[in-house]
């Protein structure tokens, strides 16, 4: 199914999107990888507050090249979300919603999802030149010395994503191969 | 003797990080547009069309294909009959590396040291390949290799009873534990022989081989096609959404082994397979 959506991603929002979903997205989101994490979550548990308020949020997890003169940014596809799962629930846990990454997650990430009504979108991974395109302003809020990793807030337009994993924990992983494998054997 | 100045060796380095980083090879560009004509499912031929039409953007706007411009992995193919001067090798093509990451705005992804990190902010040190060949010439390749994909990679030192089949089985266990998370449809390259290392070396060569040219031994050439199948039977698709394109190309690459062993490294690549080569 086909969905053009607007952040905040609110808990409704969340519930109404489905594994295979194609969503394209509107709104305000904030980059953020592994270095990024791992201070945001060392910040909350000195109980310090993130640079940015993360209710409703949606995270991707993306290093962009940096911008030529005249761009918003540089080349802008998504990192592996795997390296992201240890922090992921810990996110979850103080609002932000969303993830825009690739790749398998861990059960644990799937039962914070379960939990706190969290959505898993994939954006194509090697698609960085296609998806710059649909970033429409790029502010850097923190972590500067980070470089690529540093926190970032993003205003995109019509962003295409698929939802990989639902709040209900449904996997596109495996229900898409596993209809790819029933069509196929079935022919 | 012919002498070459390894300025200019520095200058190629320097236009080849660009360029690979930039323009997609013709090759994998066919292996694409044709995958993406045999696939059926919407989500696998929705995945395919913006593939395509990245490198599309990527080509008439000279940017980045991807954001993961990779570490430099740069070969040299040395003539015998040249002597380099002007300066210290390792360091031209460094200079070339920092001058081409710098100047293209590709991304500086390598960190000083493995375990306690640091960026080194100019993407050096190159993963720098020296070869020794008759002639007096100089080929300089730079491919610039992702991680998501390098980190599903694997080697394995097999007894020689496990025989082509524990080869086989390796191939597909491999793709398979890799899934979704190297950016499928992937290139998968095998090196099979040699040392534990020159496996390594070997299979990394197997990404910078053209995915229209075959093993010149028929026995590994249709391996590579038998396996290029069984892999696209898995079903992982493009992106691991399910879908009959889970890899464009699988390229072997063979060396003489001991009586006792018999190494196979496999090293996974996205659809992003970038390498550029000149000759100097």
């Amino acid at each position: 199914m086909e969905k053009h959506i607007t952040l905040p991603l609110t808990e409704e929002l969340a519930k109404s999107l489905h594994a295979g979903d194609t969503v394209y997205l509107t709104g305000t989101i904030y980059t953020s990888r592994d270095a990024g994490h791992k201070r945001m979550c060392e910040a909350l548990a000195r109980g310090e507050e993130l640079p940015f308020d993360p209710k409703d949020a949606t995270i991707y997890y993306v290093g962009p090249t940096p911008a030529k003169p005249g761009q918003v940014i540089g080349s802008a596809g998504p990192t592996t979300s795997g390296r992201m799962d240890a922090y992921a629930p810990t996110m979850m846990s103080v609002g932000a919603r969303g993830m825009i990454g690739k790749g398998a997650r861990l059960p644990e990430v799937v039962d914070a999802m379960k939990k706190f009504s969290g959505v898993y979108f994939g954006a194509i991974g090697g698609a960085g030149a296609l998806l710059a395109k649909c970033i429409k302003e790029c502010e850097l809020i923190a972590f500067e010395d980070l470089g690529a990793e540093a926190l970032r807030k993003l205003y995109v337009e019509e962003m295409p994503l698929v939802v990989i994993i639902d709040s209900e924990g449904n996997n596109l992983y495996e229900s898409g191969r596993k209809a790819y494998l029933q069509a196929r054997d079935a022919k | 003797m012919r002498e070459i100045q390894v300025s200019a060796i520095t200058d190629v380095v320097e236009k080849l990080c660009i360029e690979a980083n930039n323009h997609l090879p013709g090759d994998v560009k066919c292996a694409l547009e044709s995958c993406r004509a045999c696939e059926d499912g919407e989500i696998a031929k929705g995945v395919l069309d913006k593939i395509i039409e990245n490198y599309n953007i990527a080509d008439a706007e000279n940017v980045p294909i991807c954001q993961d411009t990779g570490m430099a992995c740069v070969f040299l193919e040395i003539g015998q009959d040249v002597h380099l001067v002007g300066g210290d090798l390792r360091e031209a093509v460094d200079e070339g590396v920092r001058r081409g990451y710098d100047k293209g705005y590709l991304r500086k992804s390598v960190v000083g040291d493995p375990v306690r990190r640091g960026n080194t902010g100019d993407n050096t040190p190159a993963m720098l390949y020296t070869e020794i060949v008759p002639g007096e010439n100089v080929k300089i390749t730079v491919g610039p290799k992702g991680f998501g994909s390098e980190n599903m990679s694997a080697i394995r030192m097999f007894k020689p009873s496990a025989g082509l089949q524990g080869i086989k089985d390796f191939i597909l266990e491999t793709v398979e534990n890799a899934g979704p998370n190297p950016c499928p449809p992937m290139v998968v390259g095998v090196g099979i022989g040699g040392t534990f290392d020159k496996a390594a070396l070997l299979a990394k060569k197997a990404l910078m081989r053209p995915l229209d040219s075959h093993h010149p031994d028929p026995f590994y050439a249709e391996l590579e096609d038998e396996m290029l199948e069984k892999v696209n039977a898995l079903g992982i698709g493009p992106q691991g959404f399910g879908g009959r394109t889970t890899a464009i190309g699988l390229n072997i690459e063979t060396l003489p082994t001991h009586i006792a062993g018999m190494p196979c490294a496999i090293n996974i690549n996205c659809h992003v397979t970038r390498h550029k080569s000149e000759v100097l």
